[in-house]
């Protein structure tokens, strides 16, 4: 770990403000990825703000019917929050599928969103890693990539977003808003929060320098049934090798979003107009182009089963 | 005391405190936190600095320049200590691969340095300042490509390489019946909870270290050779260890890099390896390609068994003795084992709980439910239709099995009998407590919701292991009796059974007895290792305690046959004195070790059982989940219930981790492990484990010690993670060969989704 320096921001425009007077700042919240990454010099910021006194934990009803969850809220409290629970199931189901309890009780909302790839080269800095050390290669293609991501990879990196929240607010279409250090705010679609690697894969977001998340909205319910389908090689506190969310209405239209498969949580709004036609026909849309490893071939066929089994599940019916 | 006849009665028969599923006897100490660990001794030394340890990041080749000077200058750095300034350093006897490399590097993440400083985060921050230019050699990382040109090994722990009883060639072609297959085991990881951790501390030539260590004898005589200095001058000091499984049994890095970063910074320096560095820097248990043939009649006697398995270590390392209870397990006239080994460039390996048998068993207990199947045999039936109270493969050992001892070899019976075996009895057993009737014998018919349901069964074996321990015993004039010895408690439960013995012995309660470990000012004891320590390490004890009985029957005037230990007293015909008022206020003193005449060549001692699974596996997804786990040994007197238990269900979770998840993962082309963490080398929480039931058969063993226990903590691993694959073919009809059994290697195979 290098040496810091450290700070309290008292508002979020005061958070914005002192990234802009640091360029090599960072914001901490709750600390569960980046203090990891900072022990092992993947991050290695000489400032770090932190962000926890910003008032940022309440979760209110917007007019439009939805929920405006702040950045900082726990992902425990968001899982365990009664209109999550009753009105966004598939985001409550996402959250408790993530992590472990102590995790989830620090872990917040914005930070869920930027967490880092769990790519082991990512982690390991004798090895290359693009994500980490542009222009070093990439350790998992030709390497170890069962984990990997078998769609919106390039040559540069196959590294996977590991959040499950992001999953379920991508099906939910939610809106993340910011704070820049001008004091201005903007509102970005969880669908347009993430990048693609292509040959930048260390440029993650479209977050500008010192940009703040200060909370996530959702819209109104849309109804429907909400699962969330995570599987892993163990029964708990493993990243998902695929996780499928979805929101099916009774009348088989729906929405589906996919973690563990690619850089970002994956959606093709046009392939959901396939869901009626049954999951061969849906999950060939929504993965069209995929560019699987060997060893990660597997997840395109375990996409399709699961999402099969999501369909039936929503019928009400035995898989 | 010998121990060259078999056991008749004696004081431990009257399992008044013996044989009692008592609570650990330093429980509270450490549901407390208060039992210290390695990395905890804090008062003693209060200056202590931090040692970070840098690994090397190339797995084979030289280091072509290290420079030190930011490092150096690095905020609270005292010294940095790599090859170029430690000094002469040797090899301990059981290392394979240097514990501090440089310039030549033998595999990923090996120790070149540590750099020491006031603090540990300051430690860490110049340990990433170090800039090492390395000359990358090309190195062999691939088991299944290096497996051909591999090597007959040295005969070792697991017996000579190669056996050979009848004609198995012949036999096999002949056979009505014949089934082969390959089976492949990945390398695996320790990962006990608490890392390899110490504090060094010099007075003039002298060295004390706080460990974490299985084999305090092995660890200073080791330390001793690498350091160059008498083993007098070397003390270690290790009570409490957050567990081993092997990985501990050895010298490791931590214990030298902090003895010579002491040194260099004139300072107590504690270091721990950091967890990255448990998977590629200390040992593994390696990988294996086994392949399995067997011939039987029509009936489904088995006529002809061949077991090979090839593995991969460093130059001069040893093989996975994954064949050694092929040649003990079921009867057949006509046989062969062979083991080969290939170089690999990769960390050493070495002992994991159950070396051999727990993944020789992931194997031939699969074959055996292949075969039976083939047969039209139920799997139960054909196994114990195949039971033999005889070794059917004895081959001529080296001298012992004792690792200690230099006996000269006895003559050999290439048959000797099983002092007991109970297999048959641990599978009748087992299908009655766990309804193996309700299995269906059709793979893949049994379904739960989108569950497919599935039964499996495989037989546990694991040998049982003499060894010579000491132990002393101390009376005080308050009756209390203090029992010192070497041997190591890794969670095993030794503090518990060791004093249970002493107050068995001595007559008197359990909290009149204290028990003081892991130190080699102590005397020395069989250690943990190998399933031997509860047996060998309570027979010293015994011994110890049958000469402090003579001593206190003699200052009582007592003849020692006739007195009788009971209530804190002491009793011969009608007189009476209290144990507090024969020690006398000098107390008494007696010191005895258990050592072992030829009784386990006479008889064959081993232990057996019958593992029992139930799983579901998902219909859509693959997942496989536990539902239902039994485990009935058979494993001489159990010493006590709960621990004992304790210690079955610990190893049929770590089986079920090999079946299920745990596997580490080569990068063939850079030569390391790659998942080195505990986020991905996964290894099964407690969601994943059901409710495990561990049965013990009524059993005493009078060959194998005064104590007639055996061993039981690794018999609980071998065979587990075959009875997951056998339930999974049950639930699903698919034949998984090759560890572990992620729903990868399912999906391709599963019903079709409608």
């Amino acid at each position: 770990m290098r040496p810091f320096t450290f700070e309290r921001a008292k508002t979020p425009a005061d958070a914005a403000a002192a990234a802009a007077r640091h360029p090599d700042a960072k914001f901490i919240a709750g600390g569960t990825n980046l203090l990891d990454l900072m022990k092992l010099q993947i991050e290695t910021p000489a400032h770090l703000i932190d962000v926890n006194g910003l008032g940022l934990e309440k979760i209110e009803a917007t007019q439009e019917g939805g929920l405006r969850i702040g950045a900082l809220v726990r992902n425990a409290d968001l899982a365990a929050h009664h209109r999550v629970r009753r009105d966004y199931g598939v985001l409550s189901r996402a959250l408790v599928a993530g992590a472990s309890g102590q995790l989830r009780n620090m872990a917040t909302t914005a930070g869920n969103l930027l967490q880092r790839t769990r790519c082991p080269y990512f982690y390991d800095t004798n090895q290359p890693c693009n994500k980490r050390l542009p222009g070093s290669g990439c350790g998992a293609i030709g390497g170890f990539s069962r984990p990997h991501a078998v769609i919106g990879v390039s040559d540069a990196c196959i590294a996977t977003h590991p959040s499950d929240m992001a999953v379920a607010m991508r099906v939910l279409d939610a809106t993340v808003e910011t704070i820049n250090p001008d004091g201005s705010a903007r509102k970005i679609p969880i669908a347009k929060l993430h990048c693609l690697p292509g040959d930048t894969p260390h440029i993650e977001t479209v977050l500008m320098p010192g940009e703040l998340i200060t909370g996530v909205t959702l819209p109104k319910p849309v109804g429907g049934k909400h699962i969330y389908h995570k599987v892993r090689d163990r029964s708990s506190f493993a990243f998902a090798l695929v996780s499928v969310a979805a929101i099916v209405q009774p009348d088989g239209t729906g929405r589906v979003a996919l973690g563990g498969v690619a850089p970002k949580p994956w959606r093709v709004e046009e392939a959901e107009a396939e869901l009626p036609r049954g999951a061969k026909v849906f999950t060939a849309r929504l993965l069209a182009g995929a560019r699987p490893t060997p060893e990660n071939a597997f997840k395109l066929r375990l996409v399709e089963r699961i999402v099969a089994s999501v369909l039936a599940e929503a019928k009400g019916a035995q898989v | 005391m010998k121990f060259d006849t078999p056991a008749k009665t004696n004081p431990i028969d009257q399992l008044k405190v013996v044989g009692k599923p008592v609570d650990r006897i330093d429980g509270p100490l450490k549901t407390t936190g208060t039992a210290k660990y390695a990395y905890e001794h804090h008062d003693v030394a209060p200056d202590t600095a931090y040692g970070y340890v840098i690994g090397s990041a190339i797995a084979k080749g030289r280091i072509t320049s290290i420079n030190l000077n930011e490092a150096k200058a690095a905020p609270g750095v005292l010294a940095i200590v790599t090859a170029d300034n430690a000094g002469k350093l040797g090899k301990g006897e059981l290392n394979t691969a240097k514990l501090l490399g440089g310039p030549e590097i033998q595999h990923y993440h090996q120790a070149i340095g540590v750099v020491v400083a006031e603090t540990f985060e300051q430690a860490r921050a110049a340990a990433q300042l170090v800039q090492v230019k390395y000359e990358r050699a090309k190195g062999s990382f691939d088991l299944a490509a290096a497996k051909d040109s591999g090597i007959k090994p040295k005969p070792g722990f697991g017996g000579p390489p190669d056996t050979s009883v009848g004609n198995f060639a012949g036999a096999f072609a002949s056979a009505p019946v014949k089934f082969e297959a390959t089976y492949t085991t990945p390398d695996q990881s320790h990962c006990m909870m608490e890392p390899h951790a110490s504090i060094a501390v010099w007075k003039g030539d002298k060295l004390t270290v706080w460990t974490s260590n299985q084999m305090i004898a092995w660890g200073v005589r080791d330390m001793a050779k690498t350091l160059g200095i008498p083993k007098e001058n070397v003390r270690f000091i290790s009570p409490y260890i957050g567990g081993g499984f092997g990985g501990k049994l050895f010298l490791r890095a931590d214990v030298l890099l902090a003895a010579l970063g002491a040194r260099a910074a004139k300072r107590p320096v504690k270091v721990a390896l950091q967890r990255a560095l448990m998977m590629n820097n200390t040992t593994h248990r390696a990988a294996t390609i086994q392949r399995i043939r067997l011939g039987a009649t029509k009936e489904g006697k088995l006529t002809a068994i061949a077991h090979e398995s090839w593995s991969g270590d460093l130059p001069d390392g040893g093989p996975e003795t994954a064949v050694s209870q092929t040649r003990q397990l079921y009867a057949g006239a006509n046989r062969m084992t062979a083991m080969r080994l290939a170089v690999l460039d990769l960390t050493e390996a070495n002992a994991m709980r159950a070396p051999g048998e727990a993944s020789g068993m992931m194997a031939l207990e699969i074959a055996m439910d292949e075969m039976a199947e083939k047969l039209g045999l139920d799997p139960i039936e054909f196994r114990i239709l195949n039971d033999t109270q005889v070794v059917p493969d004895n081959p001529a050992k080296p001298p012992s099995s004792d690792p200690q001892s230099k006996a000269p070899e006895e003559k050999h019976n290439p048959h000797p009998p099983f002092s007991q075996r109970q297999l048959t009895e641990c599978f009748r057993t087992g299908a009655k407590r766990f309804g193996w009737n309700k299995r269906n014998p059709t793979p893949g018919k049994t379904r739960d919701g989108h569950w497919l349901i599935g039964i499996g069964v495989a037989a546990a074996f694991r040998n049982n292991l003499v060894t010579k321990s000491a132990a002393r015993v101390r009376l005080d004039n308050r009756g209390i009796v203090t029992v010192e010895t070497d041997m190591t408690d890794i969670g095993t439960g030794s503090y518990t059974i060791i004093a249970q013995t002493a107050a068995e012995m001595m007559g008197v309660p359990l909290d009149k007895v204290v028990v003081r470990l892991g130190d080699s000012s102590f005397p020395v004891s069989c250690g943990s290792g190998g399933q031997w320590g509860g047996n060998n390490s309570t027979a010293g004890v015994y011994a110890a305690c049958m000469k402090l009985r003579e001593a206190i029957a003699q200052k009582a005037g007592f003849n020692a046959s006739d007195a009788t230990f009971t209530d804190g007293q002491v009793r011969s015909g009608n007189r009476t004195i209290t144990l507090a008022e024969a020690a006398g206020d000098k107390g008494l003193v007696a010191e005895d070790f258990i050592e072992y005449g030829d009784l386990d060549k006479q008889f064959q001692q081993s232990t057996f059982g019958a593992h029992f699974v139930e799983v579901g596996v998902n219909a859509a997804t693959g997942e496989t989940r536990l539902r239902r786990m039994l485990a009935v040994c058979a494993a001489g007197r159990i010493l006590n219930p709960k621990m004992a238990r304790s210690q079955v269900i610990g190893a049929m979770t770590m089986g079920a981790g090999a079946a299920l998840m745990e596997g580490l993962v080569v990068d063939k082309r850079h030569g390391f492990f790659v998942n080195h963490d505990l986020a991905t080398y996964e290894v099964p929480v407690h969601a994943d484990i059901p409710h495990l039931e561990a049965i013990f058969l009524d059993e005493t063993d009078p060959t194998s010690s005064p104590m007639k226990a055996k061993g039981v903590a690794e018999l609980g691993i071998c065979g587990v993670a075959a009875a997951v694959a056998n339930a999974i073919y049950n639930a699903t009809g698919i034949r998984v060969r090759d560890y572990p059994i992620t729903l990868d290697k399912l999906l391709d195979k599963l019903p079709e989704m409608v």
